[in-house]
């Protein structure tokens, strides 16, 4: 019995979900982005991190397809992205707050996104009743817009957005910005159970080396829009990723 | 410290958005701002001999005077409506050492600098130099153009204490309306005697010292109240208004298209600038009156009584569907990573805009009393926005690249204008009266009215075969439009 869920695991882990070939992207003359090759397997969580400028974000967008690489293509569960919007049902992101409608209260705003993903109203309703801890009754009933949240009750919806309708492929930027330390905790704890059982491919990106090498089980490191470190994490990763920042 | 205040305002002024729009715009915006200036400077310098032709036997100086109560008080309501103190400017002050006085005299100098306050200068100082050239004694106009404007610059600083406070607003403009009906019914004669305290100016001008010292008060008034309160959760709070949600659950019966529906009517009703776009539109429905009601457009100009229905019903259509898809800019990369069919997010915009043009097209129903055949001119014009100008401002709105910000007001609001909106007036206005005076010269009134209308229904027939068109070009064009939406000018 173990050795069978070991053996699926390891299947699952063999299959590539993205696959990012000879990708690059210019901007004029200033090239921001050029990775030769990057293959995110089924299941894995995948760390992203960088200084300002590295690419992360463009690398994002160009994995949603808002933005077009001046050259190659990626590929997300075989879906070329740019080709076809297949990938869009099994896949869901928050970049940053332009991913929300600053008119709607956060009630809306999912029932929104749950009407876009397939999810009827007692659908969102039990879904949103696993994130009570996570809003910290500080997103649900307020009476408020979303503009009209601070930037870290913004992030939280924004968050839990993208976890909406059982997505295989789950994209966030930045997710620990600017959130308190009790919300950074718990979204750890939220990521780590998400990719538990090895079904959703969740991609992260950030700018603090302890939660991601926390969270991650492998890293990638960008400077100026090439891949320069591949690790698979273990206890020595943060020390290695401090020393190679502390320029 | 003025020194660096005013170049504060200089970049903040040349290096607004306003001024990175494209050259023809720009034309346009000089074109409308000196039509403006002309028009108030000729009015300044041709209202005495206006008046004088009307009442020979008045005085022009006096009978301006007595309708400038009527003018000081709807100046007062004008201001309450549209004119806000720019204390949201000083956030980034507070922290640095400046002294609080000086923050706040800065804003309150830069106040009486506004729009609301030059604007009346254009008239009152032509007309005060034509009463010099016709003779009128030299220190009593100087004592009542500065009255004037102190006054002004009075009316400016008490719209600040009112602060939007909603009873005083109401009490004022009940004042003004009991004013204007007294004065309608000539149960007393207001204007005279208001009259007289200004004409009193005029005979003593040392009398200007009341104005002044008015001014004054109210600058202190307002200097004392905001130099207490420039803190974050106080003066300079920015209002977070309690939601209202409204349900709209009857919009489920539309199927597929039922959510991106119930984000639009929510963004229509809770954004400043679509919300004036909306309700502009039900202002649109009497613009025929100005055609109908005159003979000469019957007679000489029937292609401009098209013109006139066109706008009848279509309010709603060419002024909300020429900023489609900009109206979703803000968020515009959101939609375009959700699992979403684009056709669904155009056909919710063409449903809201078939649906208010036949809400209007209700609406217009009273005008069958100026004739049916003026009812059929609107008829055919409701067709003709229903079938044609919606599909083609959802085409047009494909050329959109500018970025909308929903919460700025819509008047005078030149955000999102771009070559598209000029453009695409030819089709939505000038075809159908040139198909309609075609028809009318060669065959009849009702073959032209016919035309227009058959134009409507064919667009409307063919919808699909277009829409498949539009959406494949919104598709190709994506990658511009989010580009050009994340730009924030």
């Amino acid at each position: 019995m173990l050795q069978s869920t070991l053996l699926i695991k390891k299947l699952k882990k063999n299959k590539i979900m993205i696959q990012v070939k000879e990708i690059s992207k210019k901007y004029g003359k200033a090239e921001v982005l050029n990775i030769q090759s990057l293959e995110i397997p089924t299941g894995e969580s995948f760390g992203l991190v960088g200084n300002n400028g590295a690419g992360k974000t463009t690398l994002f967008n160009t994995m949603l397809d808002l933005v077009r690489p001046t050259t190659g293509a990626i590929t997300n569960n075989n879906i070329q992205v740019n080709e076809s919007e297949e990938w869009k049902t099994f896949t869901s992101s928050f970049i940053d707050e332009t991913f929300l409608i600053g008119y709607l209260t956060a009630e809306e705003y999912f029932e929104f996104i749950g009407d876009l993903r397939g999810m009827n109203k007692a659908d969102v309703q039990s879904f949103l009743a696993q994130f009570d801890e996570f809003f910290n009754g500080e997103i649900l009933g307020k009476k408020k817009y979303l503009r009209d949240l601070s930037k870290g009750n913004q992030k939280k919806a924004g968050i839990v957005a993208a976890m909406m309708g059982n997505p295989k492929v789950v994209i966030l930027d930045e997710p620990f910005a600017n959130l308190d330390p009790t919300t950074q905790i718990r979204l750890k704890k939220i990521v780590k159970e998400l990719t538990e059982d090895r079904d959703v491919t969740v991609l992260i990106s950030s700018h603090d080396l302890s939660h991601v090498t926390e969270v991650c089980e492998r890293i990638v490191v960008l400077d100026k829009g090439n891949v320069v470190k591949d690790i698979q994490t273990s206890p020595a990763t943060l020390k290695e990723l401090e020393t190679y920042f502390s320029v | 410290m003025i020194s660096h205040f005013l170049r504060l305002e200089r970049k903040q002024y040349f290096r607004s958005s306003y001024w990175q729009t494209g050259i023809a715009l720009k034309v346009i915006m000089v074109f409308f701002a000196l039509y403006f200036l002309v028009t108030f400077l000729a009015l300044g310098i041709g209202s005495f001999f206006i008046i004088r032709k009307i009442y020979p036997d008045a005085d022009p100086l006096q009978v301006v005077n007595s309708y400038l109560v009527f003018a000081f008080l709807g100046d007062l309501v004008f201001r309450f409506l549209m004119q806000k103190i720019p204390i949201m400017n000083i956030q980034p002050l507070l922290i640095l050492p400046i002294k609080k006085k000086s923050i706040v005299h800065f804003i309150l100098t830069k106040s009486a600098f506004s729009f609301f306050n030059v604007m009346p200068l254009f008239f009152y100082l032509p007309f005060s130099v034509v009463l010099f050239g016709e003779g009128y004694n030299t220190a009593g106009v100087l004592g009542w153009f500065f009255a004037m404007i102190f006054l002004t610059l009075f009316n400016n600083y008490v719209n600040f204490l009112i602060n939007k406070n909603q009873k005083i607003f109401f009490s004022l403009a009940t004042v003004l309306a009991g004013l204007c009906a007294i004065q309608y019914f000539e149960l007393y004669d207001i204007s005279a005697a208001v009259g007289q305290v200004f004409d009193a100016l005029y005979a003593n001008p040392i009398f200007v010292f009341i104005p002044f010292a008015l001014l004054l008060i109210t600058y202190n008034l307002n200097f004392n109240y905001l130099k207490t309160r420039v803190y974050l959760d106080d003066a300079i709070k920015k209002d977070v208004k309690e939601v209202k949600s409204v349900d709209l659950s009857w919009t489920d019966r539309l199927g597929e298209v039922a959510p991106f529906i119930k984000n639009d009517i929510r963004l229509i009703w809770r954004n400043k600038r679509p919300k004036t776009v909306f309700l502009l539109s039900f202002l649109f429905v009497a613009y025929a009156l100005i055609f109908f009601t005159q003979e000469v457009y019957e007679e000489k100009m029937p292609v401009f009584l098209i013109f006139a229905s066109l706008f009848v019903t279509g309010g709603f259509v060419m002024n909300f569907g020429q900023f489609i898809p900009a109206w979703d800019s803000a968020y515009y990369k959101m939609l375009m990573s959700q699992n979403i069919k684009y056709r669904l997010f155009l056909e919710s915009k063409w449903y809201l805009m078939v649906g208010m043009t036949f809400v209007l097209y209700l609406l217009s129903i009273p005008y069958i009393y100026f004739g049916v055949d003026k009812f059929l001119m609107i008829t055919a014009g409701a067709i003709y926005n229903i079938g044609f100008n919606s599909i083609l401002l959802l085409y047009a709105g494909s050329f959109n690249r500018k970025r909308i910000d929903l919460d700025k007001s819509a008047f005078a609001n030149y955000q999102g204008t771009s070559a598209t909106q000029f453009v695409v007036i030819i089709p939505i206005l000038a075809l159908p009266m040139l198909l309609f005076w075609i028809f009318k010269t060669t065959v009849s009134f009702n073959a032209g009215i016919l035309s227009i209308a058959l134009v409507g229904l064919l667009t409307l027939v063919f919808k699909k075969y277009f829409m498949n068109f539009i959406e494949r070009k919104y598709i190709k064009d994506k990658y511009a439009a989010i580009h050009a939406f994340d730009q924030k000018a």
